[in-house]
């Protein structure tokens, strides 16, 4: 890669990013390196979404600079842009699923789009990402509509990772998955990250991945990231709030 | 920008050892090269009967993801099939447990993809088709019940009345609309005086294009063209709102915190609807006069006190009270359809997009199909 320090995939500089007099961001550094799995926590509102669809592009920022694979979005020409598209993969909050196409079209569609497969071959491999994301072959022809909303999560998370991308992008992928479903999907994001060098940017509550799968934790709040560094460091901390969040009560019933 | 892996060609070299196959992998065994890939794959797969173990070697792979490892597990699988065993060699550890995460993939019999054709599929889609006019107009008497049971309700005190949402749906239903269908009845009424101008000047009858005017707005063109206008304007956005909420559980949510969905969402809804159709009608049969006359006299050369007092003998009340006694009845009919398929929109946006289409469609044809009725009616008693 020509990037000089391209052990950085995700690189945000001094972003700030608002609606109308509000401003979410504000001057907001972050970097994410390459393989690993960066847990992005934050209380509900802080802006995680916002920042995540800003880097994405999905949201007009106001002020900063964004790279991704060492391409600064906003100066990157069409073809640019497509070749960084093609590489990352991202699971919205809510799904996002293609309501008038099948589990199967969902998962099939990226790879449609991209490769030139044999049916055959295109069907076996969405089949076969359904499954190691925990689905059985049978909800194929369901339509979004007819899945539950960890099911809805799980066909996500498997059209995030259909075309075996560098960099997915998961906004709360275990939120609304039972304990096991949730400890599967980690041990997949895991298992991929470490044969697939994925590099993994997680917002999630789930203080379970956060302690067994995530290799980094950045904390947001007022607009910031206030800490960065692995659980240890947020163990240690004696910020109010991450004392809160990592050393409470519920995160002690949880870790009990 | 490319994979930086992403450059070498894939390989699956097979050299026989005596008993014993050796398949030689290399290259890039990655979602860019699957393409290329599984030729060579299947190939491998179809090899000399005689042979009972095959060593897959991994060696020289330089990357392997899901494609690649789901590839590899396939060939495995078919030389199984074929009754020779094989082991996959050299295979770096750091993979070991995505080949893992693809052995049980594809194991069950995934449902097949389902194609109808043929006759069968065509006749078969006929029978379907059938029912569902069958039940399409069963949807829309079921509406009719319910929103009539919903009315009775709030006038005899167990409903509310929500005159609030009335009123907002008047704003959007009927005030918004005044420009849009003042305009275009206007500009029909001076196509119609124009038209008639044209032909009825041949044989000398200018002067029955005002008699012509005033019966065919009155009476026809005016509620028509506003029906047609108030369907394709807020029928449709009715069904598009009810469908999405439905789509989104909100009517569930209403129903659940014990209201009634057809008395909060739809009456309003249809008494907007019923008000602003006669109000609109009557404008728009004005508007279209007011063009008619400015046409006979710009152009027909018919002046304006002519043609009112040809117009007062021309046409009498009962020509007016008809085009409004319709007026309510075809908005009632609107209304219901829009509020109807909009309750049957399902999940996905595309039967969001059918339902408003068919929302539009219907209700214009119902409305026509009533005007039909109407006219046998008033023939019939002489009006
Ligand atoms: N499209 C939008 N328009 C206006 N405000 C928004 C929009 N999207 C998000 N916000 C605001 O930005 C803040 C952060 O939202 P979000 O990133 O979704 O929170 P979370 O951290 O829970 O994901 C919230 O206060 C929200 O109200
Ligand atoms: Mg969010």
């Amino acid at each position: 890669m020509a990037h000089p320090e391209s052990d950085v995939v995700i690189r945000v500089r001094d972003l700030v990013v608002g609606f109308g007099r509000t401003t979410v961001l504000n001057h907001l550094d972050l970097d994410v390196k390459r393989g690993e799995i960066l847990g992005f926590v934050g209380g509900s509102g802080s802006g995680k979404s916002v920042l995540l669809r800003t880097i994405i592009g999905l949201l007009p920022k106001r002020e900063g600079k964004i790279e991704v694979f060492g391409v600064d979005l906003e100066n990157a020409n069409a073809k640019e842009l497509q070749a960084v598209e093609r590489r990352w993969g991202i699971l919205f909050q809510h799904g996002a699923l293609f309501s008038s196409l099948t589990v199967r079209q969902n998962v099939q569609f990226p790879m449609r789009e991209y490769l030139d497969l044999s049916e055959r071959l295109l069907e076996e491999v969405a089949v076969a990402k359904l499954e190691m994301v925990g689905l059985h072959a049978d909800v194929c022809e369901k339509y979004p509509s007819e899945l539950s909303g960890g099911m809805t999560k799980r066909v996500a998370l498997a059209r995030a990772l259909a075309l075996d991308p560098e960099i997915v992008f998961l906004d709360e992928p275990t939120s609304g998955l039972d304990p096991i479903s949730a400890g599967e999907s980690d041990h997949l994001i895991k298992t991929l990250q470490r044969t697939l060098g994925l590099t993994v940017f997680m917002v999630t509550h789930d203080l379970d991945s956060l302690h067994t799968v995530c290799d980094r934790i950045a904390v947001l709040a007022e607009g910031k990231i206030i800490a960065a560094g692995p659980m240890s460091v947020m163990l240690a901390s004696e910020h109010p709030w991450l004392k809160a969040y990592f050393r409470g009560e519920i995160a002690r019933i949880s870790r009990n | 920008m490319y994979p930086e892996w992403g450059l070498n060609e894939p390989l699956l070299q097979s050299t026989v050892e005596g008993e014993r196959l050796r398949l030689a992998a290399a290259g890039s065994w990655t979602v860019d090269h699957a393409r290329e890939l599984e030729p060579l794959v299947d190939e491998a797969a179809r090899h000399p009967p005689a042979i009972r173990t095959v060593d897959i070697d991994m060696g020289q792979v330089d990357k392997l993801d899901t494609f690649g490892a789901w590839l590899l597990e396939r060939l495995r699988r078919s030389l199984a099939v074929e009754g020779s065993e094989a082991r996959i060699v050299g295979l770096p550890d750091s993979y070991r447990a995505l080949l893992e995460e693809v052995q049980n993939a594809n194991s069950g019999r995934a449902p097949p993809n389902p194609g109808g054709g043929g006759l069968a599929g065509a006749l078969d889609l006929v029978g379907r088709t059938m029912a569902e006019v069958g039940d399409a107009f069963l949807v829309i008497l079921e509406m009719f019940g319910a929103v009539g049971m919903s009315f009775v309700r709030v006038f005899t005190g167990f409903g509310r009345m929500r005159v609030t949402s009335v009123v907002h749906h008047l704003d959007r239903v009927c005030w918004r609309a005044v420009p849009i269908v003042l305009l275009i009845t206007f500009l029909i009424g001076c196509i119609i005086a124009q038209q008639g101008l044209f032909h009825f000047r041949r044989f000398g009858a200018d002067i029955f294009v005002v008699d012509m005017i005033g019966i065919l707005v009155l009476r026809e063109v005016g509620v028509l063209l506003v029906c047609i206008m108030v369907a394709g304007r807020s029928g449709s956005a009715y069904t598009a709102e009810l469908g999405t909420m439905k789509m989104r559980e909100e009517v569930d949510a209403l129903r659940t915190m014990g209201f009634d969905p057809i008395e909060v969402l739809i009456l309003p809804r249809i008494i907007a609807i019923v008000i602003a159709v006669p109000m609109l009608t009557f404008l728009g049969a004005m508007a279209a006069l007011y063009g008619g006359g400015l046409v006979a006299w710009l152009y027909g050369g018919i002046s304006p006190d002519i043609f009112i007092a040809r117009l007062r003998e021309a046409i009498s009340v009962d020509h007016f009270l008809v085009g409004m006694i319709k007026a309510p009845f075809m908005a009632l009919i609107i209304g219901i359809v829009a509020c109807a398929e909009g309750f049957q929109v399902k999940g996905s946006a595309e039967s969001l997009g059918a339902q408003t289409t068919t929302s539009v469609v219907k209700s214009i044809f119902l409305v026509i199909v009533l005007d039909g009725l109407f006219a046998m009616f008033f023939a019939a008693i002489g009006k």
